[in-house]
């Protein structure tokens, strides 16, 4: 399996870091409400098919990247910064990308 | 369906073994069953199987959507073991060892469980302090752990590396002699036999397409055999969980499905006679009765439904391997294979009622699938057929994540390519 990192081309696996699922959403900070919370942390859509998820090119320009591949093939169909698609006001705090570090 | 005995095979080596029968129907599926399990691997079976014996529920379905045992059951590396830290992992496991124990004179067919023991080599005073926590957890659970010191590594297991210029020097290693190695294979058939001899309809090539509701109640299942009606309908499917759930419209649970490699390689001559785990990196190792060694490592790390892996895993595996056996640096690998695993996301299986009315569920096994499987079937079975699980498999349901009572025996979070 090869990833093509925006900013470096084509790389093997082995450079890449997986940092999960990319489907979960990040409740509302504000909020209280445990059942949301739990959903969020545990609950996984976990699809037998396309996948959106985050990977980190970790041995190379470590940048943090938003990959959509299928869980049935490893075929991968896009590969894009996660801060183009995912903007985040909490970007600073971890990593680079509080949604991209995963849980 | 007569028993397996010294006196059936003499009468059937006299005969030329050409009167052997087959040790399970095909029987075409019935309109209605009062269980039908979904998923003919080993838990399925061993659900059946103690359906019928532990509670006289005969009038029960297994529908396999391929051939029987063709999923993880004959996908695993064959390890048993209960060399776990918290109680409730303990508890449960140690009561597989003791059906494990048992299994073969109980099934009536040699599932060849081999006592071989299971050696966890610690490679730092800190690896090796956990351990030993580990093992005094064991014995307090009513366990066997025995720390062995590297002279005693030495003679029990000699190709091990205990130089002290390895890359990982090896500093001591937690010992399980009870734990050990099963033929995989003849646990899928002698549950099935066992269960199909209790009137348990077994039957193959019959894809559940989707279930039949009436209301929230799952009243029964759509397959490619047509539609079948039962009271009870579990689910046991291992790394297909996220798709046989989405069938009845779960679409989130609390697990990911990974992919797992596993290897073997050529015929050696006896050369290891436990199972020996590297703690410097994630290898197991075991050599089976053929000669070859069985073994694997990590997950491949992300999400996969694909039976099959990439090479860094194989790379890392190999490296791990000659780290601890330089001796095997030529030995060549005959076949690799993947397997899909249903992590959970805390690294614990989840039997349980539910999610829905009239639905059982059995996932998340991680990488303890097979060790599992007596147990698996034993509590599964009591949970489908008393409506609620029994104490050992209590802490093990699904809504333990929405109740903040996670049993995390890595301490990993909900992280499941580290469980």
């Amino acid at each position: 399996m090869q990833i093509t990192c925006p900013y470096c081309g084509p790389r093997d696996l082995a450079e890449f870091a997986y940092q999960g699922d990319a489907n979960r959403t990040r409740p509302d900070p504000a909020s209280t409400d445990q059942q949301v919370w739990n959903a969020y942390v545990y609950d996984r859509t976990n699809p037998a098919g396309e996948h959106r998820e985050y990977w980190q090119h970790a041995g190379g320009c470590r940048s943090h990247l938003l990959v959509v591949r299928s869980t049935l093939t490893h075929e991968i169909t896009s590969v894009g910064f996660v801060h183009d698609k995912t903007p985040s006001p909490a970007r600073s705090r971890r990593r680079g990308s509080s949604k991209g570090a995963g849980a | 369906m007569a028993e397996y005995s010294l006196l059936s095979l003499l009468k059937n080596a006299w005969s030329g073994n050409r009167d052997w029968k087959p040790a399970w129907r095909k029987p075409d599926p019935k309109p209605e069953y009062d269980v039908i399990i979904v998923g003919g691997g080993g838990h399925g079976l061993a659900t059946a199987f103690y359906l019928a014996k532990e509670h006289g529920i005969t009038n029960v379905a297994v529908l396999e959507k391929g051939w029987l045992g063709s999923g993880n059951i004959g996908r695993n590396t064959t390890i048993v073991r209960s060399n776990y830290l918290l109680p409730e992992s303990i508890r449960f496991y140690d009561f597989s060892v003791k059906l494990w124990e048992n299994l073969s004179h109980e099934l009536n067919y040699n599932v060849m469980f081999s006592q071989r023991g299971i050696l966890n080599l610690a490679h730092s005073p800190a690896q090796a302090d956990d351990y030993i926590r580990r093992g005094n957890a064991m014995r307090h659970g009513g366990g066997d752990g025995v720390w062995l010191t590297p002279a005693e590594i030495a003679k029990k297991v000699p190709g091990v590396d205990l130089s002290q210029n390895a890359r990982f020097p090896v500093v001591g290693g937690l010992l399980q002699p009870r734990a050990g190695t099963a033929r995989h294979d003849a646990v899928a058939w002698g549950f099935a036999r066992g269960a199909d001899r209790r009137g348990v309809d077994i039957i193959e090539n019959c894809e559940v397409t989707g279930f039949l509701r009436d209301g929230d109640n799952v009243t029964g299942v759509k397959t490619s055999r047509g539609e079948i009606r039962a009271k009870k309908v579990a689910v046991a499917v291992a790394g297909s969980t996220g798709r046989v759930m989405r069938l009845a419209g779960i679409d989130r649970l609390p697990i990911e499905s990974h992919v797992l490699q596993a290897f073997v390689t050529e015929s050696l001559k006896p050369f290891v006679d436990t199972v020996v785990t590297f703690g410097g990196g994630h290898l197991y190792m075991s050599q089976s009765d053929k000669g070859s060694l069985v073994f694997g490592g990590d997950l491949d790390g992300y999400n996969s439904y694909a039976q099959r892996g990439n090479l860094p895993v194989v790379e890392e595996v190999m490296s791990e391997m000659v780290a601890m056996f330089p001796s095997l640096a030529r030995v060549r690998l005959l076949r690799s294979w993947g397997g899909v695993m249903d992590m959970s996301m805390d690294g614990t299986p989840i039997i349980t009622t539910g999610p829905l009315p009239g639905m059982y569920l059995n996932t998340g096994w991680c990488y303890g699938g097979f060790k599992a499987t007596p147990a698996s079937g034993w509590l599964f079975a009591w949970t489908i057929a008393k409506n609620t699980p029994h104490e050992i498999n209590a802490p093990f349901t699904l809504d333990r994540f929405h109740r903040g009572a996670i049993i995390d025996e890595k301490g990993q979070g909900a992280t499941p390519k580290l469980h």
